[in-house]
């Protein structure tokens, strides 16, 4: 993990912000495309890194989204200041939502943010503080599809 | 099957993207939870949906569908159309409830490959 990264960088993201809800992921999204990761990783890739941007626009003050990308993984890091998720193996039960109408009446809050990102990530950490924030930690494996 | 023929066989409306509408139909989507469409559907997609607010752009744009088809008589929010029109995102309307807009393609794209 110590190589030279491809690219390393951070992307702030506003709480309760929807009208620019997707703007980090699709910026991230066209990095990863301009490295030449292959067409599967960068759809992996860009999902974790929507669901993980909604995730703090939908439930957090703020938060910011740290992508770092070495040439076999890569890494996207969601950590955000707000109320903390208490029961962390409940979030991660599909269908599970503490999410408002308003939310939910824009198709989200359907309890399938936290699943989607695990089961694209190849490994996923989630940790958090009541009343402090949620940090969460993916890799997605790259299998040495870059295109150097 | 390109969107434009869709459009014709449809009678849709189009919105925005008029100038993609030559982009190649690989296939649908239905759905209107976002997480669901974001986990689902695939590159070349249309995607048929009842959701009107601007947050559709985005998942179009980073799903690379072909278009998105706004059913029973829904237009895009003021806001979903400029985004949609400045990210060059194909939106269309038609008056059709979702079933029949979705069996229609349907039938069109089977008809294609078979």
């Amino acid at each position: 993990m110590d190589e030279k990264p491809l690219y390393e960088g951070s992307f702030t993201v506003v709480g309760g912000n929807f009208d620019n809800a997707g703007e980090v992921s699709t910026n991230i999204k066209s990095i990863l495309k301009k490295i030449g990761l292959s067409k599967d990783v960068v759809r992996k890739a860009a999902l974790v890194a929507y669901e993980s941007e909604i995730n703090i626009v939908s439930y957090a003050r703020k938060g910011m989204i740290r992508l770092r990308v070495v040439p076999d993984c890569i890494m996207i890091e969601a950590i955000d200041e707000g109320q903390g998720i208490p029961d962390i193996e409940q979030a991660m039960q599909p269908g599970f939502s503490t999410a408002n109408q308003k939310i939910r009446e824009m198709g989200f809050g359907a309890g399938m943010g936290l699943c989607n990102i695990r089961s694209f990530s190849d490994i996923f950490q989630i940790s958090s503080e009541i009343g402090k924030g949620t940090h969460l930690k993916m890799i997605i494996k790259a299998n040495n599809n870059v295109i150097q | 099957m390109d969107l434009e023929s869709v459009v014709k066989a449809l009678n849709l409306k189009v919105r925005s993207g008029e100038d993609k509408l030559k982009a190649e139909i690989r296939g649908g989507y239905v759905g209107d939870l976002l997480s669901d469409v974001m986990a689902n559907s695939k590159e070349g997609d249309i995607w048929i949906t009842r959701q009107v607010h601007q947050n559709i752009v985005a998942v179009a744009s980073l799903k690379e569908h072909a278009g998105i088809i706004l059913v029973h008589g829904s237009e895009p929010a003021k806001d979903t159309l400029e985004k949609a029109i400045k990210g060059g995102v194909p939106i269309m309307v038609s008056d059709l409830p979702g079933f029949e807009v979705t069996g229609r393609i349907y039938a069109l794209l089977s008809k294609r490959t078979d």
